[in-house]
């Protein structure tokens, strides 16, 4: 699978906030289907099908080999879309605190914006 | 607040600030070469030696920046193609890659920018709109910087909304 299609599907499998809260919980260690559905008011078909989502991003993996199929979340995997999307944001923030300082400098000097309005 | 970065559908991202400035301040800092090229610098040990801009519908514009070490170039240019003072702008982004290496853009995207106030805040909203998701996740993933550490706060801070 090409990086960009594997991307894709991380920012899917990130942009439903079950699928990010079913991350959250396995961030504190591995569970089982019927472990997941707990929380939420869903059925465990219903969980599936977002673990499905987030199983082909490769956000988490499956033991099969233990009775009970534990879902382990792919730690390095979620950091790369997570450090993608933030670095990102990192850009634009640091224009907009320079934009911040220069907005203020601006509205600092009532004469020179009197000139700038004739 | 600070900048929010959103992912609206596969093809898009939206970037949310605000400034406590009138509108029409937020506006000329965003229209104006002299100003734009005060603060549209990313990150640090960028200049900005080219900035022109005819901000007008069908107006064309060119931003260049150039790094402090090594003196790499790249940029972006297009045209304007929505100009509705002080509220919003449309206009066309093609990547120009200079020297930086990597294709120029063969679709450019389209940026749609909103200036909203109340209560002396005016709320910024840009959307941004790829030609597709591969060109979407391309352009997100190029937003990067050598040597920016990244650690697992970032995951924490994520998993903190998530509950």
């Amino acid at each position: 699978m090409q990086a960009t299609e594997r991307l894709d599907l991380t920012f899917a499998a990130l942009a439903d906030p079950t699928r990010r809260a079913i991350l959250a919980r396995l961030a504190t260690g591995e569970a089982s289907v019927q472990e997941l559905s707990e929380p939420f008011e869903m059925s465990q078909p219903a969980i599936s099908k977002h673990l499905k989502v987030l199983e082909r991003a490769g956000l988490i993996s499956v033991d099969i080999d233990a009775q009970r199929r534990p879902r382990r979340l792919e730690v390095k995997r979620l950091e790369e879309a997570v450090v993608w999307i933030e670095r990102y944001r990192e850009i634009f923030e640091q224009n907009y605190q320079r934009l911040d300082a220069l907005l203020e400098e601006l509205q600092a000097k009532p004469a020179k914006r009197k000139k700038k309005k004739d | 607040m600070p900048t929010e970065v959103t992912q609206p559908s596969d093809r898009e991202v939206r970037v949310v600030r605000t400034f406590k400035a009138p509108r029409q301040l937020v506006w000329d800092a965003h229209t104006k070469p002299e100003l734009v090229s005060k603060w549209m610098l990313g990150p640090p040990g960028w200049t900005m030696p080219v900035c022109e801009m005819d901000v007008r519908a069908g107006g064309a514009y060119r931003w260049r920046w150039r790094s402090e070490e090594g003196g790499k170039e790249f940029g972006f240019f297009g045209k304007f193609i929505e100009v509705n003072e002080p509220s919003k702008i449309v206009h066309e982004e093609n990547f120009d890659p200079g020297d930086m290496g990597g294709p120029m853009s063969s679709e450019p995207a389209i940026i749609t920018t909103l200036y909203e106030e109340a209560n002396e805040i005016t709320t910024l909203t840009l959307t941004m709109l790829f030609a597709s998701k591969e060109i979407r996740d391309a352009a997100v993933s190029t937003g990067m910087t050598d040597g920016m550490e990244i650690g697992y706060a970032r995951l924490d801070e994520m998993f903190k909304q998530a509950a």
